[in-house]
């Protein structure tokens, strides 16, 4: 059983957490001018990084995401903040 | 390439087992060829042999990082069957299943399919209604799939847990006669030895590190063996091909999951079906040897190592146990991982994409095996046409 820490609860068991999203992706604004293409892109297209990576979680006992940094080989753990602009 | 009949079995038997020949030639790679495919495993030597088989190519090259069926080929639980739903996947994992079917024959080589019938058993009603529908949806689009009933499905398979505790007491399920096992290693081995015979170079460690691109077209790739230079490349390639097709700027809708596969202790046959579990997740057959061989879902932590989890571990053998009480008493013998290139819609993507001359084959996720000779036939195809066949189209 791997441990993750979340930024707010502090290091709890990986059951605990989900995957949610690769970071730094952008939502496409405003929905009425956003062609199907970059909807699709935002939502399904991903670099699936080998090594290091840096995505979104979110720790479903608490409900925050929050960002991981991780390498995806070795599943090491070297970051975990909260979102830009959210307040640990 | 010495034809392989209980005659030369016989005959090498007599003569102590000395005369056998490697089965495909090692070879270093040329500096040009028609078409080369990336990745050894099971999709990428079947798509070589058929370039070459199909459509006559003659200098077609497979590049292998690590050593042939040393990825997902090897590490799956050796399960074949075409019980889909869409009429699309029906007529693709049905092309792959009537290919395993000829493909002893066809490759001179033992694959031992084993045709022993899978069932997909429900636990309740509304999983019975499931059931129904895909099995009514094989049979338009032309399989072998029916509903079976709970006393048949406990007929065939009498360790089912069915005591008054059984928290999934099964139900009957969907039950296709023609789905079963077949030996992985060697469906890559096959391929490889009829590959190699035909003239195809397999190049094992060898890591393909770019794709050249001049004008919009594809000429080569860029390997730890130095360049060499095609003017079709194929990427089979599985979890490794996010990384490959970037190389080219070509983003893809896939996460990389590990999916884990055990095997037990050898024991006397009890199990002559293939089973999925809904209730559980898990699936199990019995292997020739009389190991039971299982599995269940992804490992829910995105990653490239070919690892598991205990987590999933856990779910894997609590769902067994569940099924077969009596399997508590079997020691575990080994488990693996191996990464899997996963996609929102769970259908592969097989096609052209980016410079001219590149083509994909990937996105099969945790069901690869039971497809390795359509993947390798319809990656074939395009290679060799630059055209979709009909049955790869939709995808």
């Amino acid at each position: 059983m791997q441990i993750f820490t979340c930024p707010f609860c502090g290091p709890r068991e990986e059951t605990e957490f989900h995957f949610a999203a690769e970071a730094g992706k952008r939502r496409p604004e405003p929905a009425e001018t956003t062609s199907d293409a970059d909807w699709a892109d935002y939502l399904y297209m991903n670099a699936a990084p080998r090594r290091p990576a840096r995505e979104v979680w979110v720790h479903l006992t608490c409900g925050e995401f929050f960002t991981m940094t991780r390498d995806t080989v070795t599943r090491e753990v070297s970051d975990a903040a909260p979102l830009p602009g959210r307040e640990r | 390439m010495k034809r392989y009949s209980a005659l030369s079995l016989a005959a090498e038997g007599l003569r102590g087992h000395r005369g056998w020949k490697p089965a495909w030639r090692k070879a270093r790679p040329a500096p040009e060829y028609d078409a080369i495919v990336v990745g050894g495993g099971g999709h990428g030597l079947a798509t070589a042999y058929y370039l070459a088989r199909n459509h006559g190519l003659r200098r077609v090259a497979v590049l292998e990082k690590g050593w042939i069926g040393g990825g997902n080929t090897g590490r799956n639980t050796t399960v074949v069957r075409s019980n889909y739903f869409y009429p699309e996947s029906v007529a693709l994992y049905d092309l792959a299943l009537r290919l395993y079917e000829g493909l002893s024959k066809d490759l001179n080589f033992n694959v031992m399919l084993s045709q022993r019938g899978m069932l997909i058993a429900a636990h309740t009603p509304m999983q019975m209604e499931i059931c129904a529908r895909i099995a009514n949806a094989m049979q338009l689009n032309g399989v072998d799939g029916a509903l079976m009933g709970a006393e048949e499905a406990l007929r065939r398979a009498p360790l089912l847990n069915r005591g008054p505790g059984a928290r999934h007491a099964c139900m009957g399920g969907i039950w296709q006669p023609r789905a079963g096992i077949a030996r992985h290693d060697a469906v890559a081995w096959g391929y490889a030895r009829a590959a190699s015979s035909l003239g195809v170079d397999i190049v094992e460690n060898c890591a393909v590190t770019d794709l050249l691109i001049e004008a919009g077209r594809v000429t080569g790739v860029g390997t730890d063996q130095g360049t060499i230079r095609a003017a079709r490349v194929g990427l089979a390639s599985a979890g490794a091909t996010p990384g490959l097709a970037a190389l080219a700027g070509v983003r893809l809708p896939v996460l990389t999951y590990a999916l884990q596969a055990f095997v037990s202790e050898p024991v006397k046959p009890i199990l002559d079906t293939v089973l999925l579990y809904l209730g559980t997740g898990t699936y199990v057959s019995q292997s020739d040897k009389g190991e039971l061989v299982f599995g269940g879902g992804l490992d829910r932590v995105p990653t490239h190592g070919q690892r598991g989890n205990l987590p999933m571990q856990e779910t894997v053998l609590s769902g067994l146990l569940e099924m077969f009480p009596a399997f508590a008493q079997l020691k575990l013998l080994r488990q693996w991982g191996g990464v899997v290139d996963v996609v929102p819609d769970s259908s592969p993507v097989i096609g052209p994409t980016g410079p001219e001359g590149l083509f994909l084959n990937c996105g099969w996720g945790t069901g690869g095996f039971k497809a390795i000779p359509a993947g390798g036939w319809l990656l074939a195809h395009l290679m060799a046409t630059g055209r979709h066949h009909e049955i790869s189209r939709p995808f």
